[in-house]
């Protein structure tokens, strides 16, 4: 069977309730055990962990484009040319660029994360994979590992502390880089656990990792760089166009009675979503509100929010940057949770709790489905992450983009890939109107009196091409290289060979 | 032999080179070429024939310029080689 064939025998994707109607799959969880065996090498953990052929190795990349641990592992398996291996790290970035080599040479065959960019995801996209890349979300990777789809040989976890019981801190060493909430399926299901530390330590008084599942310990001089953890754009934008959109996101949660107390929220990290941020904050303190928490990757502009009083806590999977770090390490009000407690749909996930989230999109259509995960040409270049996991939990999920980037009009008439899909998509506010997906009749009957320019998704879409001119369809690629699975395992999209 | 150039490599805009040549000439390097090249190749004929220009040679490298910003630079670069 080719792999158009095989991806045509996948459940495809029929809603984003539909897991709602199956129960949750539970394999036992990995054996614990009392000792903790040190290791000294990489080689060293090779020979003992008996890696071979047709293994499935994990890794979390909580230490982004700093991460030297997937690389040091990857460099081992080039020397042992061990073939045919399945990597699932929960993402790739420009820094793990060997893995090319290891597709090249079939050292691995099968890839699951759940973004990747750079030389990566350019070599997958050339069809290089033997196998299939399988595009998951945050909450959809911990379900596929707790179920069972996704049976993992040996976790290799990056960890900033480690003491001599085994036990996990990733709020201090040299490579610091807070919560580690991605590892925590890793640590619990995989067959076997190593962490991969550059700071030992006697005992810790705070524990992340519980050493009771970790079966090996590798000392390493340096598991990465912590300057490398800082995500791309951590700073409100100055771009005007960037904060016209904040002002009227901002405006628009308050005309829905959003802001009120209790109110929980999440942004990303990007330029925008920290403006609109900034201006709900404005909302917040005019009006005296104290919300309830701020989730997601905390970013530091969230810190000092939270510190300021505006929230009781922050729920944190992952620091965004140096200032999340340090307050995750000193903030009794700032608490991590794991990827499985942030967005699976079957463990009661703190997105469910969220009032609204701000995301981005590359594209959206006129059915509000929005495409995170390649650019208009096909070109893999992210991934979902928390987009649809956030998108479905959130009361209101508010997409914020530019109208036109670069000449390209963002809406368009069928996304290149579906991510997230446009039932869970409720507003998109362009610098040129808002439109809300007519589904949400009560958020329009909210909005009917409102003086924000309001307008169907339809009428933002002429009015980009207006502008731009009619965009060239481009030709169909047909042939696959990976899936993009929804948060329940089911296939919302494919994604294709470029030539 | 004359050139001149006008415009940017910034993003939304382009940077457009000018010079003499025996008949029109235009090559396009463009961040949107699979979706626009014959818009901005129109773009530029079109303007070459409003001024009645029929010897130069236009090479435009675009960051997802619009017409109007295309056409602009276009006519800067012309009046600045002197035609």
């Amino acid at each position: 069977m080719n792999k158009n064939e095989f991806v045509n025998t996948l459940p495809k994707f029929s809603g984003a309730n539909e897991y709602k109607k199956v129960e949750r799959k539970l394999v036992n969880k990995k054996a614990t055990s009392s000792t903790v065996k040190f290791l000294k090498s990489m080689p060293e953990a090779f020979d003992e962990l008996k890696i071979s052929d047709g293994m499935t190795l994990s890794f979390h990349h909580h230490l982004r484009n700093g991460d030297y641990v997937q690389n040091m592992v990857s460099e081992e398996i080039l020397k042992r040319d061990i073939k045919d291996l399945h990597y699932a790290p929960s993402s790739i970035f420009p820094t793990n660029e060997i893995l090319c080599k290891l597709i090249e040479n079939e050292n691995v065959t099968t890839i699951d994360t759940n973004y990747l960019n750079g030389p990566v995801a350019v070599t997958i996209g050339e069809g290089k994979l033997k196998n299939l890349l399988y595009l998951n979300t945050h909450g959809g990777r911990p379900r596929k590992i707790e179920s069972g789809e996704l049976p993992i040989d040996v976790a290799f976890i990056a960890c900033p502390t480690v003491d001599k019981n085994g036990n996990g801190y990733g709020g201090k060493g040299n490579a610091a880089c807070g919560s580690l909430g991605y590892a925590h399926s890793d640590l619990e299901y995989a067959k076997k656990v190593v962490l991969v530390t550059d700071n030992l330590v006697d005992k810790l008084d705070r524990v992340e990792l519980d050493g009771k599942y970790v079966d090996y310990v590798l000392v390493v001089d340096s598991i990465g760089d912590a300057n490398g953890i800082v995500s791309g754009t951590t700073k409100i934008t100055r771009d005007p166009v960037g904060l016209k959109i904040a002002r009227n996101t901002a405006k628009l949660i308050d005309e829905l009675g959003l802001v009120k107390d209790g109110m929980s929220m999440q942004t990303g990290a990007g330029g925008t979503s920290l403006a609109v941020a900034a201006c709900v904050k404005d909302y917040m303190i005019k009006k005296g509100v104290k919300g309830s928490f701020a989730s997601g990757g905390i970013t530091s502009y969230f810190v000092d929010m939270q510190k300021a009083g505006l929230f009781d806590e922050l729920k944190d999977v992952q620091c965004f940057d140096i200032g999340a770090v340090e307050s995750y390490n000193t903030n009794p009000s700032h608490h991590g949770m794991s990827g499985s407690k942030y967005g699976n749909p079957y463990d009661d996930p703190v997105v469910d709790y969220l009032d609204f989230v701000i995301l981005g999109a590359t594209e959206i259509d006129k059915d509000f489905n929005v495409n995170v995960a390649t650019d208009s040409y096909g070109k893999i270049m992210g991934g979902s992450g928390g987009h649809s996991d956030t998108a479905h939990g959130a009361k209101v999920s508010i997409i914020t983009t530019n109208l036109i980037k670069s000449r390209l009009p963002i809406i368009k008439e069928h996304v290149t890939t579906i991510t997230t899909p446009g039932e869970d998509i409720d507003v998109l506010v362009t610098e040129r109107g808002i439109a809300i997906n007519p589904k949400r009749v009560d958020l329009l009957e909210k909005l009917k009196d409102s003086k924000l320019p309001l307008k169907t998704i339809d009428e933002l879409y002429d009015l980009a091409l207006s502008i731009t001119g009619v965009p060239n369809t481009l030709p169909t690629h047909n042939d696959v290289v990976g899936v993009v699975q929804y948060r329940d395992g089911t296939i919302i999209d494919k994604l294709y060979k470029i030539y | 032999m004359k050139t001149a150039q006008a415009g940017s490599v910034e993003s939304n805009d382009c940077l457009v080179t000018v010079s003499e040549a025996s008949a029109n000439e235009i090559v396009i390097s463009s961040i949107v070429d699979a979706f626009f090249h014959s818009q901005i190749e129109n773009v530029i004929k079109s303007t070459l024939e409003e001024l009645s220009i029929n010897n130069v040679k236009v090479e435009i490298m675009d960051k997802g310029a619009l017409d109007y910003t295309i056409k602009a630079r276009l006519v800067t670069a012309l009046e600045r080689m002197g035609k």
